[in-house]
């Protein structure tokens, strides 16, 4: 009650607030600079949206032709303009990319959370945010120098498989130069993994360590806690992993241009050059002019990218939601 | 054989029996997923010392003084002081707008932002720009700086679309280390009298000076290997001889100036790299990727280092 009263008076002492205290200048100041970011996700939307809504507006060209899977904007006939082989292709690359890295990092984070003494953990964490650190250009010249000439040399002929009892299991041509499908998810795999393994290890730190201990105590082994306990607990933060992964792994511009061959088809094999809707992008911009419809082409390719990734931010806050509702 | 009863089990030690069944192949699998496990981790160690390793011996005899100081040439190896040169005018222009708007935008997001719909309108937006492809981030710096503002490729376009790519980690990264100063600290302040402003200004802001302090050499770290967003901001051209004495800001030929186009190094190994020409373009692709790397290293050392003495000196005082 003491204390109640000497804060009474001591809200007593002080004088009515001013005109200073009361506009609070501060909170104003602070609040322009995080609110700016809201500026710019809105400037950022309605440019590229503009930008990207020319080719349909200004040049005629119909959303059936967008879609189709002709790119030639150099055409006899006319110019054309189907970006499906850059979506196909920036699926197909992320996707092999996912399968590659998820169960990588997946197990990296299992082994920081729940193997990796104290020393071993000391030594991982910091070459992750190395990792993290490594421009994209330089991992795109590593493709170039290391990866690419290995596939070329190491699968070049024909690739086939074939069992004692089954026969053959299958065959498909090499790879010709080594700049393939292939090459980019493998380069993308590795630059996603630190973004993969990060978020899926604070989700595996946040399952209650009570869990843990009633789990060993029930007799089982640190495999079956992970496997039947961790892993299913923890399922939502890993899927928000992937698709942060995901959206990384769909974004990354040059490193993927560097080694992926740019060949505007449909992706066919694994082993044969494709193109990405980023690095297509980046090829094209500087050898095209403002305002001529194959620059236009490639505004609506960056609506395309700018789509994909607000959708995997909802994504991302409708799966978290989910958790937070079980 | 008396225990082989699992009846006759003492009361407090497991039944015999049953930890018997679960045996053989599930002690099996946990001892595969042990090893499996070390190996992720090993693999990553061995990939991350392959590169260092190959770095250092690829750039073997390319990195040198001359190396680092020179203007690039197309008849020798030449060097690349000025595309070094601009990534760090780059990285300090955009580091000056970036570092104090994220950290006053860390302050509201940590002291004063309620649980309304606008703090969760600045959240999305803060993970959108995170979220959005750095080329497209480039666009519209191409769009609104070099084409509507009429600045053409420019160091000072190419820093704005860095500062807008970089603000949400920055932002972020103050916001952490804002929030992790103990709310006592901030209670015994306003229990002496001081308004929250002043609160934040000498008491929080001072105690949060080692993570501000991480947080900006790690942004730093991310700006500075940074190329999908300058490409079409700053240009991607050889840049010419640089003379230093030209201290006139408003003039494109002066190093100095913010409205000249700047080439730097990442964006300058992805040039070398697309048009393929001249003989020495290995040895400088690997000279620069190899200092590039180098400036990630001690990028990180340095923040944990400084981020480690800062703390040990604030809290000893």
């Amino acid at each position: 009650m003491a204390q109640l009263t000497t804060a009474y008076r001591v809200s007593g002492l002080r004088t009515r607030p001013g005109l200073v205290e009361r506009i609070d200048l501060p909170k104003r100041v602070v609040f322009l600079a995080a609110a700016s970011m809201i500026a710019i996700v809105v400037l950022l939307l309605a440019f590229i949206a503009w930008q990207g809504i020319q080719l349909f507006v200004k040049d005629g060209v119909s959303i059936g032709q967008v879609l189709s899977p002709n790119w030639d904007p150099l055409a006899d006939g006319g110019p054309q303009f189907g970006i499906l082989p850059f979506i196909a292709g920036t699926i197909a690359v992320t996707a092999v990319a996912l399968l590659i890295s998820t169960p990588l990092s997946v197990g990296l984070a299992l082994f920081l959370s729940e193997v990796a003494p104290q020393w071993a953990r000391a030594i991982v964490q910091p070459a992750l945010e190395i990792f993290v650190g490594i421009p994209s250009v330089v991992w795109g010249w590593l493709g170039i120098t290391i990866l690419v000439p290995f596939l070329a040399s190491t699968f070049g002929g024909q690739v086939s498989l074939s069992l004692p009892v089954v026969g053959q299991v299958f065959s498909m041509p090499g790879f010709l130069t080594g700049f393939s499908w292939l090459a980019g998810s493998l380069v993308l795999s590795i630059m996603v993994l630190p973004t993969i393994t990060s978020v899926s290890y604070d989700a595996f730190r946040a399952v209650p360590q009570e869990l843990r201990t009633g789990s060993l105590a029930l007799g089982t082994t640190r495999w079956q806690t992970i496997r039947h306990l961790l892993i299913p607990s923890a399922l939502s933060g890993v899927l928000t992993a992937i698709v942060l992964g995901m959206t990384r792994a769909a974004g990354e511009a040059l490193a993927v241009q560097m080694v992926i061959g740019n060949s505007p088809t449909l992706p066919a094999a694994i082993t044969q050059p494709v193109t990405t809707l980023t690095s297509q992008i980046t090829l094209d911009m500087g050898n095209t002019v403002f305002g001529e419809p194959w620059q236009d082409a490639l505004w609506t390719m960056s609506l395309v990218l700018l789509i994909i990734s607000i959708t995997s931010v909802v994504l991302v806050r409708v799966i978290n939601k989910r958790r937070m509702g079980s | 054989m008396t225990t082989a009863n699992p009846a006759v089990g003492r009361p407090g030690s497991p039944a015999p029996s049953l930890r018997r069944k679960a045996s053989r192949g599930t002690i099996l699998a946990d001892r595969a997923a042990t090893v499996v496990l070390w190996g992720t981790g090993v693999l990553v160690l061995a990939i991350l010392g392959a590169i260092i390793l190959h770095f250092a011996i690829a750039a073997w005899g390319v990195v040198s003084p001359s190396f680092v100081l020179d203007d690039p040439s197309d008849t020798v190896l030449g060097g690349i002081m000025p595309v070094l040169w601009n990534s760090l005018y780059i990285l300090v222009l955009t580091m000056l707008i970036a570092v104090p708007v994220g950290i006053l935008g860390g302050i509201y997001m940590s002291e004063y932002a309620g649980d309304n719909a606008v703090t969760s309108a600045i959240r999305f937006a803060e993970e959108s720009i995170s979220s959005v492809p750095s080329i497209v981030v480039g666009l519209f710096g191409l769009i609104l700086f070099v084409d509507d503002f009429h600045w053409g490729f420019s160091a000072l376009a190419g820093s704005l679309a860095l500062t807008f790519f970089n603000l949400p980690l920055m932002t972020r990264l103050a916001e952490q280390a804002l929030r992790a100063v103990p709310q006592e600290e901030r209670n015994a302040s306003l229990a002496l009298g001081a308004t929250k402003w002043q609160t934040i200004r000498h008491v929080v802001l001072p105690l949060a000076i080692p993570g501000l302090t991480t947080g900006v050499i790690l942004t730093a770290g991310r700006v500075f290997g940074e190329a999908a967003v300058l490409l079409f901001t700053s240009g991607l051209g050889t840049p010419p001889h640089y003379d230093f004495t030209n201290l006139d800001l408003t003039n494109p030929a002066s190093p100095w100036s913010p409205f000249r186009p700047a080439t730097t190094l990442s964006v300058y190994i992805y040039k070398l790299n697309s048009e393929g020409l001249g003989a020495f373009k290995n040895q400088i692709v690997d000279g620069s990727a190899a200092i590039l790397i180098s400036m990630v290293l001690l990028f990180n050392l340095g923040a944990r280092l400084i981020g480690r003495v800062l703390t040990r000196r604030l809290t000893a005082a």
